[in-house]
């Protein structure tokens, strides 16, 4: 069994009246790709926003590699290397792209001078499949495009574990396959993986375990296939009456 | 001096200043401007009744009404020509272009009316109740500068106008989704803004000595009721202007006149800092 | 980033004022000095309004304060040159000090905030009586030379410091301080979350921004060999730096330098021949550079100014 690298301990965060996250307790593995599922405003991106010190937890607390990094800010999350993608994309919109990626390398990745910066920049948007760009400002990019700047970007900052928030969304399916691999090449290089999708195809595609969260809380967990019949998510997902329809079909 | 005569003061000062600062609150709550025109606007306001008093003997009331509507067209024709076109501008751009339009009309006041401090002299007398004495003018002031904001609260409340003022600064594009012309009611909330500013200055004129080198001055308490009382709000301007009377009239009993303005200024910091919404807070015009 | 020609340019523009007072009358010196002097605030400026976005008034607040303690330094004895690494000094700390507070405002209400401290500071000094001598203001011994020397010595002292700032900004501009500045001011968010500590990022930016105006402020004093608080912490001159940068351009290394010698020049022929409306006119170049010119001069482009004067809807927002 390979160590953990990131554990979760009860962690919650409320905007209000609303408890975006609720009691969730998860641990990740070195090297695994893990799915997070849930229908949509589950706390999914709460919750990424709370590991990286975006907002503070109102308990709970945050292990990294062994360490509590509960009270971290988010640039100290992002030189640790436990990295995330925006799942509303945030380029430097005047910088060029390879800018924007060497950004991530300089100021994340410790990559000590701009020049080797910007070589490094280079060569994560080969990767990627952005290099016929590099040299555009990322506001004229296309909404594809500035996912994958956000992916490269994330990258640059040479993660230990990477948060994948829908950084598949709007892509069509041919795109999508290419992005698939994209992120198993990424996870056999050793980095840990969280992706965040509503796209099934995607999660199951990759996942080797999955997470589903539901009003904040964590309703499932377990291999992709035993998670899509618990009949939890399926009410969570189609609501109770589909759900319901969908057991008298199976049974009878 | 006594406690009740200190009260007393602070808030018919405050009073004033809530009148002086609710259309600064507007243009910037609406708009997201900072429009430095607001202090010349003020003085402005408080020339035009002077000198219809001093030259031609109208009564104050009576030329307030006309001042206000005039002002309304001047701020409607500024932001209609000049700010509406950079009005999604950075901070600096905006401020630096009403301060530029401030430079202007500041010299045109000061050639026109000369530096001498003015004010219309009512001679009503003083009123004293339980041990307190108030000028009459002073009172009288404070009655029509509530009454004024007062009536902006209800026109924005139940006015088309209004409600489409709030609407605009809810959400600008669902607002022209809906039909309502933005730039005109963006000129129309700065008019608004302008009116205010030329009423209040009718009413210091009343009350207080006006010159041009008072610009700045008022400027400043705007800032200071604003952050305060918090942006954006009728009842927001009201309370940081009482606040703001209140801070000035305890701390100049206390440390002198001299530093009541300084206190003022460390209390906005201080709440800047601690609570940036201020004492009422909330967003959306009401 | 700057250029070679731009460094070309810049060096020839060092030459042409520092030797003014050898073709040129004290005028002309006098505004050489002025000119130097507006470009090492307008430089500092640089740093915090150009480089990070955040638009700060409190430029004046460190003026003063660099020539008051400057000047009361040299009251008590202490050499003038000491007194103005003195003021550097207490500038710097005060600015960082109140960095760590102030920079947690953003947009206007950052800008309220520095405004606020510019008239804290001028209201404090005012009525500091027994130190400052309060509205009365303070006097400074003189240096005893000619005046031609005085000039020449204060005209070298600025352009010192206009060439220390500008090194600064070409550095900065290079260095991961300034590309960190960069993403700050784009989407500050964003920079927080590719590792910038943006919190300390924009507190170095901000001490920069005040150093050299404080040391300029104190060189100033002993220059003019008398303060007071309304005209050492005008509320004028803090707008009028930031207009500088912008009429030169933003966030560019050579902008703040055009635009303070534009300003300066500008602004001593609207004294000189209109006296009354100086003012006003001043107030017109705003309104006009906003209109025409918001890149600064640097980013002309004389197409667009056509099309605007023809009356073509579309100013860059
Ligand atoms: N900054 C915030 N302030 C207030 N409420 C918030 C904030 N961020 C999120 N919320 C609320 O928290 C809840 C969870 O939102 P979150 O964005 O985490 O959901 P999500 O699972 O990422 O949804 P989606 O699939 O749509 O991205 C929602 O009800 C949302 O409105
Ligand atoms: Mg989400």
């Amino acid at each position: 069994m390979s160590e953990e690298i990131l554990r979760l301990e009860s962690l919650s965060k409320s905007f209000g009246g609303i408890r975006a996250v609720n009691d969730v307790s998860l641990s990740l593995k070195k090297g695994e790709i893990v799915g997070l599922i849930g229908p949509n405003g589950a706390g999914k991106t709460t919750l990424v926003n709370v590991i990286t010190g975006v907002h503070p937890a109102d308990a709970g607390t945050v292990h990294f590699m062994g360490e509590n990094v509960t009270r971290q800010r988010p640039y100290q999350a992002a030189r640790r290397g436990l990295c995330r993608t925006f799942q509303i994309v945030q380029p430097f919109p005047e910088n060029s792209v390879l800018d924007n990626v060497a950004a991530g390398a300089v100021f994340g990745g410790a990559v000590p001078s701009l020049k080797q910066a910007r070589e490094r920049a280079m060569d994560l948007l080969e990767f990627v499949g952005l290099q016929d760009v590099a040299s555009q400002p990322a506001s004229a990019l296309t909404l594809p495009n500035r996912k994958r700047l956000e992916l490269a970007k994330s990258l640059a900052m040479k993660p230990k574990v990477l948060m994948l928030d829908e950084v598949n969304a709007g892509l069509s399916s041919g795109e999508i396959d290419g992005a698939l691999d994209l992120i198993r090449r990424i996870a056999e290089q050793g980095v840990t993986i969280l992706i965040i999708e509503h796209l099934m195809k995607v999660v199951l595609g990759v996942s080797e375990r999955i997470v589903v969260l539901d009003r904040g809380a964590v309703i499932a967990e377990g291999p992709p296939m035993e998670v899509v019949k618990d009949e939890r998510v399926i009410e969570a997902y189609l609501g109770s009456k589909y759900a319901q329809r969908l057991k008298e079909k199976t049974h009878g | 001096m006594d406690i009740g005569q200190i009260l007393v003061n602070g808030l018919v000062l405050g009073a004033l200043y809530a009148c002086l600062a609710v259309g600064f609150s507007l243009v910037w709550g609406v708009l997201n401007v900072i429009n430095m025109l607001h202090g010349s606007f003020i003085v402005l306001g408080g020339y035009l009744t002077f000198f219809a008093w001093h030259s031609f003997g109208i009564h104050p009331l009576v030329s307030l009404p006309f001042v206000a509507l005039l002002l309304f067209g001047i701020g409607y024709l500024v932001q209609y020509l000049f700010v509406n076109k950079v009005v999604t501008a950075p901070v600096l751009t905006t401020l630096t272009l009403t301060f530029g339009l401030d430079m202007i009309l500041y010299n045109i006041m000061t050639v026109f009316f000369s530096a001498t401090p003015r004010r219309v002299t009512l001679d009503l007398g003083t009123l004293s109740f339980f041990g307190i004495t108030m000028p009459v003018d002073r009172l009288f002031g404070m009655a029509l500068a509530l009454a004024l904001t007062g009536l902006l609260y209800y026109v924005m409340r139940k006015s088309r106008i209004g409600r489409a003022i709030v609407a605009v600064r809810m959400d600008r594009a669902a607002a022209t989704l809906m039909g309502i012309r933005v730039n005109h009611i963006y000129a129309i909330t700065f008019g608004v803004g302008a009116l205010m500013a030329g009423a209040a200055g009718a009413i210091f004129a009343m009350v207080f000595p006006i010159t041009t080198n008072l610009t700045g001055m008022y400027i400043g308490k705007a800032f200071v009721v604003c952050v305060i009382g918090g942006l954006g709000s009728v009842p927001g301007a009201l309370v940081g202007g009482l606040a703001l009377g209140l801070i000035e009239s305890i701390s100049g009993h206390f440390f002198g006149p001299q530093h009541s303005l300084t206190v003022g200024f460390l209390v906005m910091l201080f709440i800047l800092l601690v609570k940036p919404t201020g004492l009422v807070g909330k967003r959306g015009y009401e | 980033m700057i250029t070679r020609t731009g460094l070309i340019l810049f060096a020839i523009w060092v030459v042409i004022l520092a030797t003014t007072p050898l073709h040129a009358d004290n005028y002309i010196v006098r505004t050489a000095i002025m000119i130097s002097m507006y470009s090492v605030l307008a430089l500092s400026w640089n740093f915090i309004g150009g480089f990070t976005g955040y638009p700060s008034f409190a430029t004046v607040a460190f003026f003063g304060l660099g020539a008051y303690v400057g000047a009361i330094a040299q009251r008590n004895g202490v050499p003038m040159v000491v007194a103005w690494m003195l003021a550097t000094i207490v500038v710097g700390a005060f600015a960082a000090a109140l960095g760590s507070i102030l920079l947690r405002l953003k947009g206007h209400y950052f800008a309220i905030g520095s405004i606020a401290v510019v008239e804290v500071c001028r209201l404090v000094i005012s009525s500091w009586r027994s130190v400052t001598g309060g509205g009365d203001g303070l006097n400074i011994p003189l240096l005893r030379w000619s005046p031609d020397d005085v000039a020449i010595f204060f005209l070298m002292v600025m352009l010192v410091l206009m060439i220390i700032v500008f090194a600064l900004n070409a550095f900065v501009s290079r260095h991961r301080l300034g590309f960190g500045l960069h993403c700050i001011r784009q989407n500050e968010d964003a920079a927080d979350m590719v590792g910038i500590n943006t919190t300390l990022y924009k507190v170095i930016a901000f001490t920069l921004s005040a150093l050299f105006v404080g040391t300029a402020g104190a060189a100033y004093a002993s220059w003019v060999g008398y303060i007071d608080p309304t005209d050492s912490f005008s509320i004028l001159m803090t707008v009028k730096v930031p207009v500088m940068v912008l009429l030169g351009g933003a966030g560019t290394v050579l902008g703040p330098v055009i635009g303070a010698a534009s300003f300066v020049v500008l602004e001593e022929i609207f004294w000189s021949n209109f006296l009354d409306w100086n003012r006003a006119i001043l107030g017109m170049v705003i309104v006009f550079l906003i209109f025409f010119l918001p890149g600064g001069l640097l980013r002309v482009s004389f197409r667009k100014v056509r099309d605007r004067l023809k009356g073509r809807e579309g100013v860059a927002t």
